[in-house]
């Protein structure tokens, strides 16, 4: 392949753009997005639907902010920062429409295990209960089919991340898809067949991507059940998994010197937060201890 | 990917439906050769064929399913998630007849509130509100039967529920087109002229002779005369078409794509079934004028799956063209059938739907002219905007010329095809007016995704700018007159019933803000006013800020204006 442009070299700056948000000059580089130029996830735009390792959906609509020039609200974690755009991160317009997807998925999805949802709440002023005990909602039966991990999708807002660590962004496993449409559709594998009767080979990487908690290894999910899950006296431990000679990073929760789940760190070189079935669940043999 | 299927045979009736499609070559050896690749890139086959499986034996069962999984090396889950975005398509076994009725605005207006006898259930506009009210009947068999038919009240109702044969339709223009024979139509002029598949017929009649006169004037020539004309798209966005095409002309990646959008859903539209309905070759000239314009090699006519009719026609014309030569060569069109998804006549969810996935609007930007199906350069465009073609190629006319359908408390219903400029007053007069004993009550304008206006709107002016500068939007030129004895409390509720049905449910604001706003409608139906009405303000604004897609940006206006304008909760 000879046919790069000789002009870009390695020692060449990227292109940049200038941006105007919240009223200050903003210079970076091209193709970053505006939630990108504001700080990411720990700057001051709120998301749902945006993981650390999935390219975003912007599904949920919370991140919008006002683009001068552009009739509705546009999604920060999504569209890119152009020359001269003037943006607002915050404004009547943008709070309004934060608050609104914040009571939307209050009064219709289980968010007790969704992280800052209480602050916003506060932060924009939700009230949800201006939509009335008869309001639907996606509640539906928990999903225990396997003995590695369970799926409670009344806590699903749809954010499209284990459909896409499933399916193309990562796995390339394809056991479950988006089904039905509106208010109906929802996570499911084809025909809502069992895990063990689909393709799932239990790497768990929807879990990992999962920002709401409706699909949870069986194990903390049992705890919480049994009031024993408390993350306060959960100690994270890294390490590399041991079971072959990729070296993949994991991070041991443990309690009470039990290790009650492991996960990747997502900015892992090797692994982007993905494990396999054993990484991500075999670990008891660690703690087999004399009875 | 591993593929885990059931391994349950399909029926013989399934294998052949899919063969049918898919060709009964099932060589494993190409398969594992490219990885699946060659299997893969079948995938836009995928809605042709579900439709050939719901053709022929009525529903899509797992054992159907896994197997076309297995012949396009597509996940059945995902199959499973396309299978179950259409309203068309089922997964449970059904009776071999289905019947569809329209319980949209017009329909339910002239068939009454209707309870639906068994063996029928309720669909969203059939567009033929002109032959309200209008019920879709399909056979399941081989060959399937789909019959769209208008003016069917409730004994006849029963009867095709109950299995009664149907015989085809009678041809119907002059009921249509009311204006039909007047010489000074130029999108309708063929409309009650004879048989509108006599090739011989349309070429006498001056057939031909733009695309004669594009290939004279060149690619930059046309695009020059469109631009010139200030012909700007009819599905909505009023966007100017030359830009458009020069914008795709101007992309390096090829092959370009054309779509014609023909998935004409909004509800009390029916003008592009009517102008195809009429005028076949007509559209297929004018994307082949396009098509040279903007540089496209493959064309696509995305037709929405209730015009069985307009299908069949389309079909024939197609065949013809390619007999003559005229497609095939540099150019040629594929019909894609879409099946009970409002949302796919959204310009980027219609790529989704052509490549075989559930019909998602996608981000934007990349815009279409950029990356639009199949990832290259592409332009949509809707049947009207098309249709307007030729006659600019040919100098005959300027862009104001129009199509509204107009539906309701009319004395002539039907499309009407006028000069901008006129008064909505106007345009109900061309319609005869009102009927016998009805009085004004509301008119809506641009369909469920437009806006309602009190009586004394008679005296808008009709042009871009007024319609504009009043808030409003042509939208698919719907002029639906509700007279008094129209429950309009009913019709919003209807029209944000039709919104929840058809979010795709994609986006949050859309997907539960239809559901919210549905909700609130009815307690202020109930007589609940306590902050209701504050709160249906503050999700429809929601909805029309933050929804990724027109749909859901669009899905509370005609609902805001019956409470703001007309005041219907204030009565």
């Amino acid at each position: 392949m000879n046919d790069v442009p000789v002009s870009i070299r390695d020692t060449d700056p990227l292109p940049t753009v200038t941006a105007t948000i919240d009223g200050a000059d903003v210079t970076v580089a091209a193709g970053t997005t505006i939630l990108q130029a504001c700080g990411g996830r720990d700057g001051e735009i709120p998301t749902l639907c945006y993981g650390d390792t999935i390219t975003p959906k912007n599904a949920c609509r919370l991140c919008v902010v006002e683009v001068e020039g552009s009739r509705a609200l546009a999604p920060a974690c999504s569209r890119p920062v152009e020359a001269d755009m003037v943006v607002r991160t915050r404004s009547e317009r943008v709070d309004h429409a934060r608050r609104m997807v914040l009571e939307f998925l209050g009064s219709s999805v289980d968010l007790s295990l969704t992280a800052n949802v209480t602050a916003w709440n506060a932060q924009y002023g939700v009230d949800l209960d201006r939509y009335g005990a008869d309001a639907a909602t996606v509640a539906r039966p928990v999903k225990v089919d396997n003995d590695l991990y369970v799926r409670d999708y009344s806590k699903c807002i749809l954010c499209y991340q284990c459909v896409d660590a499933c399916g193309e962004q990562w796995q390339h496993s394809f056991v479950i898809e988006i089904a039905g449409r509106g208010f109906d559709a929802h996570v499911s594998t084809e025909h809502d067949v069992t895990l063990p009767d689909s393709a799932c080979v239990y790497c768990g990487n929807c879990i990992q991507v999962c920002p709401t908690g409706a699909l949870v290894p069986a194990v903390e999910f049992d705890m919480r059940a049994a009031g024993t899950w408390d993350e306060d006296r959960q100690v994270v431990t890294e390490t590399i998994c041991g079971f072959c000679g990729v070296g993949c990073g994991l991070e041991l929760h443990v309690q009470d010197n039990t290790i009650v789940k492991v996960t990747s760190p997502p900015d892992n070189p090797i692994t982007h937060g993905n494990l396999c079935i054993k990484g991500r669940f075999g670990f008891q043999h660690a703690q087999n201890r004399p009875g | 990917m591993d593929l885990k299927t059931r391994e349950v045979e399909p029926t013989p009736a399934e294998r052949a439906a899919i063969d049918a499609v898919l060709g009964t070559d099932e060589s494993q050896g190409a398969h594992d050769r490219t990885g699946g690749q060659s299997s893969r890139v079948r995938r836009h086959l995928l809605l042709p064929t579900l439709h050939a499986l719901n053709d022929r034996v009525g529903w899509i069962s797992p054992p159907a399913i896994d197997h076309v999984a297995e012949r396009l090396d597509v996940s059945p889950a995902e199959i499973h998630g396309v299978v179950t975005f259409y309203g068309l398509f089922s997964t449970h076994e059904r009776p071999a007849r289905q019947v569809h009725v329209c319980v949209d605005l017009v329909c339910r207006i002239e068939g009454g509130t209707r309870i639906l006898p068994d063996g029928a259930h309720p669909s969203p506009c059939l567009g033929m509100c002109e032959q309200a009210p209008a019920v879709l009947v399909t056979d399941a068999g081989d060959p399937g039967r789909r019959t769209a038919m208008g003016g069917v009240m409730g004994d006849q109702l029963k009867e095709l529920a109950a299995g009664m044969p149907v015989s085809a339709p009678e041809r119907r223009t002059t009921a249509s087109v009311p204006q039909a024979a007047d010489p000074g139509l130029v999108l309708l002029r063929r409309a009650g002229g004879g048989d509108p598949l006599d090739f011989d017929a349309w070429v006498a009649d001056g057939g031909l002779r733009a695309l004669d006169r594009a290939r004279e004037v060149g690619p930059e020539g046309v695009i020059e005369l469109i631009d010139a004309a200030g012909l700007l798209g009819r599905g909505g966005a009023a966007f100017p078409t030359a830009r458009k095409w020069r914008a795709v002309r101007g992309q390096g990646a090829t092959p370009r794509h054309l779509v014609c959008n023909a998935d004409e859903s909004e509800p009390g539209t029916f003008k592009d079934r009517v102008l195809i309905e009429n005028d076949p070759f007509a559209l297929l000239e004018s994307m082949t004028i396009a098509a040279l314009a903007a540089d496209c090699a493959r064309g696509w006519i995305y037709l929405r799956g209730e015009y069985p009719g307009v299908e069949a026609t389309l079909m024939s014309a197609i065949e013809r063209f390619r007999a003559e030569g005229i497609l095939g060569a540099d150019f040629d069109i594929t019909i894609r059938r879409g099946a009970g998804a409002y949302i796919c006549g959204e310009e980027t969810a219609i790529f989704n739907s052509i490549e075989g996935f559930r019909g998602e609007p996608r981000n934007k930007p990349p815009y279409p002219f950029e990356v639009g199906l199949f990832g290259a350069p592409t332009v949509v465009n809707n049947v009207e905007t098309l249709m307007n073609v030729p006659s600019i190629v040919l100098g005959r006319t300027t862009s104001n010329r129009r199509l509204f359908c107009l539906s309701g408390a009319v004395a002539v219903p039907g499309v009407y095809e006028v000069e901008l400029g006129l008064t909505l007053g106007d345009l109900i007069g061309l319609a005869g007016g009102l009927r016998p004993g009805s009085e004004l009550q509301a008119i809506l304008l641009g369909g469920a995704a437009g806006r309602y206006v009190a009586p004394d709107a008679t005296d808008l002016v009709l042009d871009d700018d007024s319609i504009r500068a009043a808030g409003l939007t042509l939208g698919s030129g719907v002029v639906m007159v509700v007279d008094q004895h129209v429950d309009l409390v009913d019709q919003i509720r209807r029209i944000a019933a039709f919104f929840r049905d058809e979010s795709c449910g994609q986006c949050v604001p859309c997907r539960v803000g239809t559901v919210r706003q549905e909700e609130v409608l009815e307690r202020l139906a109930n007589g609940v006013r306590d902050g209701q009405v504050e709160l249906l303000a503050d999700i429809g604004r929601a909805m029309t800020d933050a929804s990724i897609c027109g749909l859901g940006q669009t899905a509370h206006h005609a609902i805001e204006s019956a409470v703001v304008t007309l005041g219907v909760f204030r009565r």
